[in-house]
């Protein structure tokens, strides 16, 4: 595998950036649609099914070796490097924006024959009061600071509070934001409600990528959590994401599976393209190439790159390095031997 | 490709399954395969043999030896040897010997898995993740039931040597619904691979010898229809299971008929996948990548049929083609492929031929862009659409990877139009609205319905056809009746039926007025068509009456009424037992007559006919009672969710009832059929004929709904045998001499009806004998239908 490497190492263009495609990525885009009850009501989820397809999925797909290490590449190229506990501090945002920068160790990269791509995390994705922190800390980099910004994880502090939060976040230099929806308004069928608030959200971001959490381990069902991915998609969310981390479940493939095919079929309807973030939970290399795969599946080689597709992870990163070095060196790794985000 | 290069196309690379120790395991097979038999691996007696091939690449794995007739018979008379001691072991000892092989089997499931992907052409994913894992549970269920058969199937017993044909989908799979049910309950078998797919079943003989298995109790012979042929003429055998095409399945009926044999057969199917509009699309789309690209379509009851609604039907057919972009063909031994290889160029043909024929009939083709690996034997998925329910590819098994798409207004027309086939192995219907799903899954003519799923299996949940995708079930309780009998029928004797008396001239009185005795045709009293009568005499050969002659015309008619009453299957069995109860009413308030005329028929003794008459009455009082206590079952299969076993009536039932007694034997027969809710056309004693031409006034009087009984009173054996002809007729009971048996199972071959053959003296006045649940399970088949659930 190495010999590949350096084969194409030989012959792979000078500069920066090989992301050569770069140009011609799907972006998303997504000014809303007026809102509309009858594909909420149309939705039809069953949940078996939704189960044995994501379960047989697995056995119907794997990349080994040389493809493995890629999609463990392109998997760290998503993730939304995150740190969203009660105890962070400047200093802790500071160094996971160093480990964005730069989160594979220079030598296995030279030896996966990407010593000349620039490999970043996707984003580094903090609270309201480190975005400033972060965006100096990135400053040059490229790499776009997240916000939670809504009254993060609960989303029931006043609307007012939570449009003002957002304004500030992209005052600050974010330019994703992420929002938390009122779980009330799904659990109570309150559309209408949701739709606005989530629109309300939108205008408030002005330049900056939204991103809906539907907090799907509070909505329980994968009607549900359907039926709020139309919704927040009508009223013009970037992406949809499921979780903030703090809820009893958090990521799974089912509703994975149910939220990008949403995703899907809103773009079949209105043209729109939708981002999708799953986060919580996933924390193995193993897991990762799961959802890539499940992206590939359902959604196309699209949603196979950062535009459209995030991890929203912590400590993802630290077991694809020791992946990675395994692919590299043969040998299984140790956590000490990658720098801690 | 390089790392670099990769993350560009994000392509899924190669992911090998290793072949290492496959191919050291098959290079041990040596120049020729052997066979097993008795225990021991054996040269076969010919030198004939053939090539195995490896579809996906053209490769010779192995040669096999082609098993002749002494070969057979060697089998045979190991297995006939090794089969009193195996059947008298506790059901313990026989419990441990399967719960080894299925250890067995689980700690080589790797070894299996990818010989038989290897061999079979199917990916290794499949084997892998579907069909070994479903062998070990299939061993491990049976080990369970030959720990219980003593107490729970305490009057009944092994059949003997069973033999069994399995096709190549399925190769190692179908060996175990095969093997397993046979040698829990105590028979050895004498089973032969399918051709072109030997290799697993050798191995699980090498498992069996690990297992310490008595020498015997599975025989393995390898070969092509030869081999078959010689199993299934073999008079040493009992029972012949078979899996495999319908077009065989008759020739095997054809072929054992008269034997004594007794027979199942899973055969083909023409699956319908009904579509709602209210289902869950992308499940649905799902489902029909596992109904019809599972195994490359080759599957018996795959979902080859898409019945979708059509106000969807546009949006369906647009989401499915564009999930056929996304599977993968290509090697078996790839473990991120979703299709591997057909099994043989023959078949590559026929479904070559089959879509040529369909886009000739007008059909639109649809198939992914990707390339199919140039070598090899492979077949792309396939949708036909614009297809209409009178095409050659809407009503032919094509067997592989093509499914073909019609419309549906109407839940009504949906379920006209799935059950408007030969065929009646599974269904799949997809609703996401409960009380639409359950009210259509009793109304699909199948043995299989699967809810919002396809292609489950599980060893607990029965699996077999109605109507010409054979009979018999696997699996499940359900499934044991195809390995045991009734003790009784050991020491029972053949029949021996009287000749008729000569006529004295004599003319016995018994009524005032002449009475003209007319057959029973919907509820009403026909004469017979061709206007002859015949005579009815008593044992000194006086006249006591006449009946009417029936025809062939008679039967037609009386088929036809049958089908009329259709009703009567959903009945309520609340209500099939009042009207049960009503007839013996009736029955009874006119016991002296019936008693006189059975004493003036028979030359009994009064005495003694009036205890049939009470014994009949009686006897319709069980059936009364059991019509609402026939119970199926809920299985719990390895899934969140139930699969409802239901007792469905066969539908069109023919009873040609025992010469003697004539009005027990007619009520005994008729009461369990009609008590299940079949509709029967029957042909009554000929020598006691009017103790059934004088039941018509008790059914007129007892509310029963015309057409669910018809009589036709004539030439039993003549009547039978046109029965049997009737592809109308879903079943026939034969309770006569062995010759006229042999006549009726040969000819049923027609439409594969289930025969009841029964050429041995019953004591139909025992309760042992003469009712009961072997009468309840032979007037039903049972329907498991698949519910997974959750929200």
């Amino acid at each position: 595998m190495r010999e590949a490497s350096e084969s194409h190492a030989a012959g792979a263009p000078a500069g920066p950036s090989v992301r050569r495609r770069s140009d011609n990525l799907l972006r998303p885009h997504n000014p809303g649609v007026p809102f509309v009850l009858d594909p909420v009501e149309a939705v039809r989820i069953n949940l078996s099914a939704a189960e044995r397809r994501v379960a047989t999925l697995a056995g119907r797909r794997t990349v080994k070796k040389d493809w493995q290490a890629a999609w463990l590449v392109r998997a760290i190229e998503c993730i939304d490097l995150t740190t969203l506990a009660g105890d962070d501090t400047e200093g802790r945002v500071r160094r996971l924006c160093a480990k964005a920068r730069q989160p594979l160790r220079p030598d296995l990269q030279a030896a996966l024959g990407l010593a000349d791509r620039r490999v970043t995390t996707g984003a580094v994705c903090v609270y309201h009061r480190f975005v400033a922190a972060a965006v100096d800390a990135l400053a040059g980099s490229g790499i776009p600071v997240a916000a939670v910004s809504t009254g993060f994880p609960a989303g029931l502090s006043p609307l007012a509070t939570r449009l003002k939060e957002i304004e500030m976040s992209v005052a600050d230099g974010a330019t994703e934001i992420d929002i938390v929806i009122t779980r009330e308004h799904v659990l109570t069928g309150n559309w209408r409600a949701l739709h606005d608030e989530v629109k309300a959200c939108k205008e408030a971001c002005g330049p900056a990528h939204m991103k809906t959490i539907l907090a799907t381990g509070d909505l329980q069902t994968l009607r549900n959590v359907a039926r709020a991915s139309w919704v927040a998609m009508m009223a013009g969310s970037d992406f949809i994401k499921t979780s903030t981390g703090k809820e009893g479940i958090n990521a799974t493939l089912p509703v994975t599976l149910v939220m990008i095919r949403a995703i899907r079929d809103y773009r079949e309807m209105t043209g729109n393209v939708v981002g999708y973030k799953p986060a919580g939970g996933i924390s193995t290399a193993k897991d990762a190439l799961a959802y890539l795969a499940l992206m590939k599946e359902e959604l196309g080689n699209d949603w196979l790159q950062p535009n459209l597709f995030r991890f929203g992870a912590s400590s993802l990163l630290a077991d694809i390095e020791r992946q990675l070095e395994h692919h590299v060196t043969g040998r299984y790794a140790e956590f000490s031997h990658h720098a801690m985000a | 490709m390089s790392v670099a290069e990769i993350l560009e196309t994000m392509e899924y690379g190669p992911a090998p399954e290793s072949d290492r120790d496959a191919r050291a395991w098959i290079k041990g097979l040596g120049g020729v395969t052997r066979l097993f038999v008795g225990g021991a691996w054996k040269k076969a007696a010919g030198s004939e043999s053939f090539e195995t091939v490896a579809p996906a690449t053209g490769e010779v794995l192995a040669r096999v030896a082609q098993a002749t007739a002494a070969d057979v018979d060697a089998a045979v008379k190991a297995a006939a040897r090794a089969q009193p001691a195996w059947a008298a072991l506790p059901g313990h000892e026989r419990a441990k010997y399967l719960y080894a092989l299925a250890r067995l089997i689980q700690r080589h499931s790797r070894l299996f898995a990818v010989v038989e992907a290897m061999e079979n052409g199917k990916p290794i994913r499949e084997t892998r993740d579907i069909d070994i894992p479903l062998v070990a549970r299939h061993f491990y269920h049976h080990a369970g039931w030959a720990q219980l058969m003593d107490a729970e199937l305490a009057d009944r017993e092994a059949l003997g040597v069973c033999g069994q044909i399995i096709p190549w989908n399925f190769p190692l799979l179908m060996l175990a619904w095969k093997i397993a049910p046979a040698i829990a309950l105590g028979n050895t078998v004498v089973l032969k691979p399918a051709e072109f797919t030997s290799l697993t079943a050798l191995l699980f003989a090498e498992m069996c010898g690990k297992a310490g298995l008595p020498a015997g109790v599975v025989n393995i012979v390898t070969g092509d229809g030869r081999t078959g042929e010689a199993i299934v003429a073999h008079p040493g055998i009992a029972k012949i299971a078979f899996t495999g095409s319908t077009e065989v399945g008759r020739k095997i009926r054809e072929a054992t008929a008269g034997s004594g044999k007794s027979l199942t057969l899973e055969l083909g199917g023409k699956s319908p996948f009904i579509v709602f509009d209210d289902a869950d699309l992308d499940a649905a789309v799902e489902g029909v990548v596992d109904a019809i690209w599972l195994n490359q379509g080759q599957v018996c009851c795959a979902g080859s049929r898409l019945l979708v609604q059509e106000s969807i039907h546009e949006r369906f057919v647009a989401k499915l083609t564009a999930r056929m972009e996304t599977l993968r063909l290509g090697d078996p031994l790839d473990k991120a492929i979703d299709m591997g290889a057909i099994v043989h160029p023959v078949q590559l043909k026929r479904i070559r031929d089959l879509v040529d024929a369909g886009l000739k009939e007008g059909a639109t083709l649809h198939q992914p862009r990707a390339a199919v690996p140039g070598a090899g034997c492979f077949y792309p998925p396939t949708l036909l659409t614009g297809v209409q329910p009178a095409s050659t590819v809407a009503r032919v098994e094509i067997f592989g990877p093509v499914i073909v798409a019609m419309t549906f207004r109407t839940p009504a027309e949906a379920v006209e139009l799935a059950n408007n086939t030969e065929y009646g192995l599974a269904a799949s219907v997809w609703s996401e609205t409960l009380s639409l799903a359950l009210d259509i899954a009793p109304k699909l003519k199948c043995g299989v319905v699967w809810v919002n799923g396809t292609n489950m299996f599980d060893a607990g949940v029965g699996f077999g056809g109605y109507k010409e995708s054979g009979f018999g079930r696997e699996g499940g309780r359900e499934g044991l009746a195809a390995y045991s009998k009734p003790r009784w029928l050991r020491t029972a004797k053949a029949i021996a039926e009287k000749p008729m008396p000569k006529a004295s001239g004599e003319t016995l009185p018994v009524s005032a007025i002449d009475r003209t005795a007319k057959l029973y045709i919907g509820g009403k009293q026909a004469r017979p068509d061709g206007g002859y009568s015949r005579a009815v005499l008593s044992p000194s050969g006086a006249l006591v009456g006449e009946v009417g002659e029936g025809n062939r015309k008679d039967i037609r008619n009386a088929v036809e009424a049958a089908r009329k009453a259709a009703g009567w299957a959903t009945q309520s069995e609340h209500g099939r037992a009042q009207i049960l109860y009503y007839i013996a009413e009736n029955l009874q308030a006119r016991a002296g007559e019936f008693a006189a005329r059975l004493s003036a028929m028979t030359g009994r003794r009064r005495g003694d006919a009036e205890r049939e008459v009470a014994l009949s009455v009686s006897r319709l009082f069980t059936y009364g009672a059991w019509a609402d206590k026939h119970d199926g079952a809920v299985h719990k299969p390895p899934l969140r969710g139930v699969a409802l076993a239901m007792n469905e009536p066969v539908g069109i039932l023919a009873i040609a009832c025992p010469d003697d007694p004539g009005l027990l034997g007619f009520v005994s027969t008729v009461a369990p059929a009609i008590a299940m809710g079949n509709r029967v056309v029957v042909v009554p004693s000929a020598s006691q004929a009017l103790a059934v031409t004088d039941f018509y006034q008790v059914l007129e009087t007892s509310d029963l709904p015309g057409g669910v009984v018809n009589i036709v009173t004539g030439d039993r054996d003549g009547l039978a045998l046109e029965l049997a002809r009737h592809d109308a007729v879903d079943g026939i009971w034969w309770f006569g001499n062995a010759a006229t048996a042999g006549k009726i199972e040969k000819a049923s071959a027609g439409n594969l009806k289930q025969v009841w053959a029964e050429a041995v003296a019953r004591n139909w006045r025992a309760a042992a004998q003469g009712e009961g649940r072997e009468f309840l399970a032979r007037a039903t088949q049972v329907k498991n239908i698949w519910i997974p659930y959750g929200e």
